[in-house]
């Protein structure tokens, strides 16, 4: 399973990535979304798991872009922020089952992670 | 309703500042109401009041211009009546002098036989004189035997000379009776003149009798000087001088008003009779003869004193409605603008709430992280599986971490109150979310809440900021009106209905049951002195409404007090 990791918080997503790494998880992280967007031209990923709240970019605009470049990646989206238009419309894009909120266990994201492996992610 | 309003304006009045705000945005009621009824009532009775003083006016002019009239068309009457019977001797002896020479009338006996015939033919002549132009009485038929006076200084044979004919005051004779007499002036062929005078009988107070009795009034001779010809029945007797002044006489009859010293108005026709002093005077009782006016003057202003009340009773019942409805409505938009305040200020706080969660859960998630990667180090490196007090301290700040997340999860969502769209609640979740504010409130004061809300009750259906604002208002209430060591007892039932039934039971001071009547009216608070707007359970209560509920309360004094809120569920939306 290739995971990539994007969030602006670089030590969370570097921590993320290494904490995954430790249990058997390839994951690779960005902190823009340029960089994610060149990584995904590099190489092939299974799940995307991207911030909602990006400076230069959104979650849901990356998302759009990657689907571009490689239309059979999965996504799952993080967020720091719970007001009612951010829940709204995240669920709206993914499904409530693929949105987590910040702090995230790492238990919790593999679980998600295994789900959408399972499932297939898109609607 | 108006002990009620009396009520609030004297609390509005003497509170605290954010109660100023309040006094200013209501207007002066009974002011408006005072303007109102006083214009409105004006402008319905002034023309009303204009148009019947005008009608009194202007009938009052005519009819007594009426009775003017009548008064005048009577006097000239009574002239022509008094008029013909001074003619009628005046040509009598007229035609004594005609038929007869100045020999044959300065023959005594002769004279006396005339005498005879004009007594039998016309009645009241008592004696008659031939004068001849330098005042010497020639003859005489009479009962005082006059014969040979000298009247030439009199002013009467003057006056009669010059004017051919003059006719005397009246003057007491013959057995004290009232006589006038006329004198006559008669110019024979031969040029030379003589005068035939009589004196007569008074008969002219029997012709004016008849004026007197055909209604009020009076009627009366009076000469220049103002001594009375005849009896009047104001002024006095005859020849006693008569208190009454009137302007000159003419041939035409005039009219005026005099006023008699009790008061009375009369209506005063005058003339004067030709060659004679006698001036006519017929007087009528203004009072007498407007009296049937005066009578339907009295019902008019009856029924116009009836309307006028009718009037300002209807101006007073729908000025009275208007003022109340509007007192209504002020209110209604009073209590709709302190509703929109307090959504936008619970907003506000759900905005701010939800901003500083999310700046919290960024470094939160990082800590959560290193301090997870640590742990892992531990569990798949082997590295650090001795540094039991290294991990004993990571695992205190991942419980750390989890604390603060749920802090900043509550506060999520309590910001995602501003969702419009009714969408399934879990009850207990938002009782959990509302009590996180008050939990230090009641630590403080000691309150033991207890919370009873089965896992199998059905989800409500709503907003949940709404049902947040409903139970915060409810609860933060109940703690207001406990003491310290109070109960606080919150359980939740399913009922027959589609509906969810919620019972908030307080060990309160409880309501009187006056109050109680009016908790969820607006701007109804017993917490005066502490600045309430009295609006926190009116807006409950709509808050309630807007979800589709009910609220109930019931209360006993000094034993608590119970909301019972009945709220939606899903199954009713599946219906």
């Amino acid at each position: 399973m290739h995971i990539l990791l994007v969030d602006d918080e670089k030590e969370l997503v570097s921590t993320l990535a290494e904490r995954l790494g430790y249990r058997g998880i390839d994951a690779h992280w960005a902190a823009t979304p340029n960089d994610a967007i060149s990584m995904l031209s590099d190489q092939n990923y299974d799940i995307a798991v991207l911030d909602v709240q990006m400076p230069d970019m959104n979650g849901f605009e990356l998302k759009e872009q990657m689907e571009v470049i490689c239309p059979e990646l999965k996504f799952i989206f993080m967020t720091g922020h719970g007001s009612e238009e951010c829940y709204y419309e995240g669920c709206s894009h993914t499904g409530e089952a693929f949105y987590l909120v910040k702090p995230v266990e790492i238990d919790r994201l593999i679980e998600k992670l295994n789900k959408v492996m399972l499932d297939g992610g898109k609607r | 309703m108006a002990q009620e309003t009396k009520n609030t304006e004297k609390k509005a009045a003497g509170t605290g500042p954010s109660t100023k705000l309040l006094t200013g945005e209501f207007l002066n009621y009974k002011r408006i109401w005072l303007l109102s009824f006083v214009l409105t009532a004006a402008f319905a009775i002034i023309p009303v009041i204009f148009f019947a003083v005008l009608d009194y006016n202007l009938t009052r002019r005519s009819l007594e211009n009426d009775v003017e009239a009548r008064a005048s068309r009577l006097a000239s009457n009574t002239w022509r009546s008094l008029a013909f019977f001074l003619d009628e001797r005046k040509n009598a002896l007229n035609y004594v002098v005609q038929s007869n020479s100045f020999e044959a009338l300065e023959n005594t006996s002769q004279l006396a036989q005339i005498l005879d015939v004009l007594h039998k033919s016309f009645g009241g002549f008592t004696d008659i004189g031939i004068i001849d132009a330098t005042g010497v009485q020639r003859a005489y038929a009479g009962p005082h035997g006059l014969a040979g006076r000298n009247y030439k200084d009199q002013q009467w044979f003057k006056d009669t000379m010059t004017h051919g004919i003059s006719v005397s005051d009246v003057f007491l004779g013959f057995r004290n009776v009232p006589h006038i007499s006329i004198a006559l002036r008669h110019t024979t062929p031969d040029n030379t003149s003589f005068i035939i005078r009589a004196t007569i009988e008074h008969q002219l107070p029997q012709i004016l009798s008849e004026v007197k009795t055909s209604g009020n009034g009076d009627a009366f001779l009076i000469n220049a000087l103002g001594v009375l010809q005849t009896p009047s029945h104001y002024f006095g007797n005859v020849l006693e001088k008569a208190n009454i002044a009137l302007p000159l006489a003419t041939d035409q009859t005039r009219t005026m008003t005099i006023e008699l010293e009790d008061g009375q108005d009369l209506i005063t026709a005058f003339r004067h009779i030709p060659d004679t002093p006698f001036i006519l005077v017929v007087l009528k009782s203004k009072q007498m003869l407007m009296s049937p006016w005066h009578d339907s003057q009295v019902t008019v202003i009856q029924y116009l004193g009836i309307s006028i009340s009718v009037v300002l009773l209807w101006i007073w019942a729908v000025t009275t409605y208007f003022v109340r409805h509007l007192q209504l409505l002020d209110r209604k938009r009073s209590k709709y603008f302190h509703m929109a305040e307090y959504e936008n200020k619970m907003a506000s706080i759900g905005r701010l709430a939800a901003g500083v969660a999310h700046e919290i859960n960024n470094p939160l998630a990082i800590i959560n992280e290193k301090a997870g990667l640590i742990k892992d180090m531990a569990h798949f490196k082997q590295e650090l599986k001795k540094e039991t007090r290294l991990l004993e301290t990571v695992d205190v700040i991942l419980a750390s971490v989890k604390r603060c997340s749920r802090i900043t999860r509550q506060l999520l969502s309590f910001g995602r109150q501003t969702q419009t769209v009714p969408v399934p609640l879990r009850l207990k979740s938002i009782l959990d979310e509302v009590l996180v504010f008050l939990v230090k409130e009641a630590e403080l004061k000691n309150i033991f809440v207890d919370i009873d809300v089965p896992d199998d009750l059905p989800q409500v259906v709503g907003n949940r900021g709404k049902l947040q604002q409903v139970l915060l208002n409810i609860v933060n209430n109940a703690f207001a009106a406990m003491p310290r060591d109070g109960r606080l007892s919150v359980s939740a039932q399913k009922t027959d209905e589609p509906f969810v039934r919620l019972d908030i039971k307080d060990s309160g001071c409880g309501i009187s049951p006056e109050n109680l009547k009016h908790i969820f009216e607006p701007f109804f608070s017993t917490k005066t002195n502490q600045g309430g707007t009295g609006l926190g359970l009116s807006i409950t209560y709509g808050l309630v409404q807007e979800l589709g509920g009910r609220i109930n309360v019931e209360s006993k004094v000094n034993e608590g007090t119970t909301f019972i809120i009945y709220l939606p569920t899903t199954t009713q939306k599946e219906e």
